[in-house]
């Protein structure tokens, strides 16, 4: 953790009995600031933006980031990154994929297996990080790597392609379909199921932070891990649930993916879970862990999903996407910062 | 006002003879003290006396070579510090144990937390623990009034004395302080040092490790002296004045001839050597 960390935050004067200023000091604040501001430019911008269509294209859209924003946040608060969990959302549809149409198996149980290997690949990988004593950095850029191209041999070994073709006809297709990828119409706006998953995640994630135990560790462990382990706290077993937790927010995302497209491509994923970590960060995660909140990712990936979308409705070429967004969250971050500084600092 | 009834104080834990070597080095030999429920036995000595190898061995983190410990007249070895913790022995090292950023209450019951509710409902017990926390820091003559603060907005005096609170909140009978004013201004460690008290008043067993004779005799009811590994004598109060006390630990002899041979090569007029004189004259 860097000083100026240390200064912004854990040195802000007692301020906080003002209620706005309290509201103002939360990490998720600069987030809602830097949210509102996206929707006002995009719903003034365009005619489409802010309308029930619209906002069913750019909430579907944020929810499955925000699946993984929510649970990446949670890591990094624990003070850890994991670089595999772009990678492993396409990992956990290929296994189904793979198991359903190459090897016939039912359609739940192949569900259920994925969410165990899902499991385990995040219980191996916070097994390495603790035991080595390695950046999780290193360990999981390992992981990402290592699933990034099994994923593309094994496809092509067993199908010749690089994705898998006709999950519609698997049988019982139709019985697990709804949970991951059905949606409702709402005045011409599709409205897909994820966004539920989305808040639930976010929800049960918020309460577990910052109402139970495990959430009172997540934050000592990435906050001052000497210092939790001289009070008992169960590092290992924290950590580890955490890369669990990450792997499984990842096979929840890899199932909507699935069933909302019924194809799924070998690639799926690989180089989002930088994606994951600015939204986190955007939300008030620090980088160094030990600080941030699951609502303020959520708030991130919405950012995200509404430039992603709101770019396409303005009808701008969409090469300069990528560097509107990268200009964009820089910006979030930005005014993420202010707000945190005027806040903590009082009038600087 | 403590040491004027002596006979009534209750032997929480006695040392007797320890030794400590590391292979052929020894890094302590014949130390012996007593620590009393509720008084402070200051164990002072510079830097490399022994005073870490001598609070690991009270606090389980070292078993000694030699020599034992007794706790309520009984012999005992520690197989590790949470073992020593379950015996009510707690040490609060220089770091304190505590996460910055998180609020005093989360720290104060930090892998101790109460809940309430069971199953997937148990959650934390907030309300009560911030109740606690603000009383047993109010026990401690700190007022907060917001618990919610991180800790890290405190003052060094202040985090401290949150972490001895925590202590003796959670059941401790001999608390051990590795050197809690070291890093501290004057004015802080005048606060730290008002707790030392405190903790004492409540009935606690205090060991206070310093090098720092002027912090140690205000609230020090014996004193145990180290050098070089070697108990260089175990004072009651009664029985030593604080000019002794420092004399001892400048190691009075040493300072003695250090001053003469810096006589000789820099003059008795350097500003070094009248220093030195000064403190001589101080500790005599």
């Amino acid at each position: 953790m860097t000083t100026t960390d240390i200064m912004t935050i854990a040195l802000r004067p007692r301020v906080e009995r003002r209620p706005i200023r309290r509201i103002l000091a939360r990490p998720e604040t600069g987030a809602f600031v830097a949210a509102l501001a996206v929707l006002v430019f995009f719903s003034i911008y365009t005619n489409t933006f802010l309308t029930l269509p619209g906002a069913g294209v750019w909430l579907e859209s944020a929810s499955t980031f925000g699946i993984m924003a929510v649970a990446v946040a949670l890591l990094m608060i624990g003070g850890e990154f994991d670089l595999s969990a772009g990678v492993m959302t396409g990992f956990t549809a290929l296994i189904v994929g793979i198991l359903t149409t190459q090897f016939g198996l039912n359609i739940w149980v192949a569900a259920v297996i994925s969410l165990i290997v899902a499991l385990a690949i995040g219980a191996l990988n916070g097994y390495v990080v603790m035991r080595t004593g390695l950046p999780s950095f290193i360990v999981t850029l390992g992981t990402f790597f290592v699933l990034a191209g099994a994923d593309l041999a094994v496809t092509k070994l067993l199908t010749g392609q690089v994705s898998i073709q006709g999950m519609a006809k698997v049988p019982n297709y139709d019985s697990i379909q709804p949970l991951f990828g059905s949606s409702i119409t709402i005045g011409g706006g599709v409205f897909y199921v994820s966004v539920v998953w989305w808040i639930v995640v976010t929800a049960i994630a918020t309460w577990v932070l910052l109402r139970t135990r495990a959430g009172n560790w997540i934050f000592a462990v990435g906050g001052a891990l000497n210092s939790s382990r001289q009070v008992g706290v169960p590092v290992m077993k924290t950590k580890i649930g955490l890369f669990m937790t990450t792997a499984g927010a990842a096979w929840l995302v890899g199932m909507i993916s699935l069933f909302r497209t019924s194809t799924v491509q070998a690639n799926t994923g690989v180089g989002q879970e930088f994606i994951y970590i600015i939204c986190a960060v955007v939300g008030g995660c620090l980088l160094t862990g030990g600080y941030g909140s699951a609502v303020g990712a959520a708030l991130g990936a919405l950012i995200y999903g509404m430039v992603f979308q709101g770019i396409t409705f303005a009808q701008w070429d969409t090469n300069w996407l990528r560097t509107v967004l990268g200009a964009m969250l820089l910006l979030a971050v930005f005014l993420n910062h202010w707000v945190r500084r005027r806040a903590s600092g009082g009038a600087q | 006002m403590t040491s004027t009834e002596p006979k009534t104080r209750v032997t929480i834990l006695e040392v007797n003879n320890i030794g400590k070597s590391y292979g052929a080095v020894n890094a302590l030999a014949g130390i012996s003290t007593v620590v009393n429920a509720g008084q402070v036995t200051c164990v002072l000595g510079d830097n490399g006396a022994g005073k870490s190898t001598f609070i690991k061995i009270l606090a389980g983190a070292h078993t000694p070579s030699e020599g034992q410990l007794l706790l309520d007249g009984e012999p005992v070895t520690f197989s590790s510090p949470r073992a020593a913790l379950d015996r009510g022995i707690a040490t609060v090292y220089q770091d304190l144990a505590v996460v910055p950023l998180m609020p005093v209450w989360r720290n104060f019951f930090l892998g101790s937390e109460l809940t309430r509710g069971s199953g997937p409902f148990r959650r934390l017990d907030v309300k009560e623990m911030k109740r606690i926390t603000l009383t047993e820091l109010l026990n401690m003559g700190i007022d907060l009034r917001d618990v919610d603060q991180p800790i890290g907005t405190l003052s060094g005096g202040e985090r401290q004395c949150v972490a001895i609170a925590r202590a003796v909140y959670f059941g401790a009978r001999v608390l051990i302080l590795d050197e809690p004013t070291a890093a501290l201004g004057v004015k802080q460690s005048g606060v730290v040092l008002r707790y030392i008290a405190r903790a004492r008043d409540r009935g606690l067993g205090v060991v206070f490790i310093t090098h720092n004779p002027h912090h140690a005799f205000p609230v020090g009811d014996r004193f145990l002296l180290l050098n070089r590994g070697e108990s260089i004598g175990d004072f009651e109060k009664s029985k030593i004045t604080l000019g002794e006390l420092t004399s001892l630990m400048a190691g009075g002899a040493e300072l003695d001839s250090l001053t003469h041979e810096l006589e000789g090569e820099l003059g008795t007029d350097s500003p070094l050597v009248k220093e030195l004189e000064a403190e001589n004259r101080q500790a005599e």
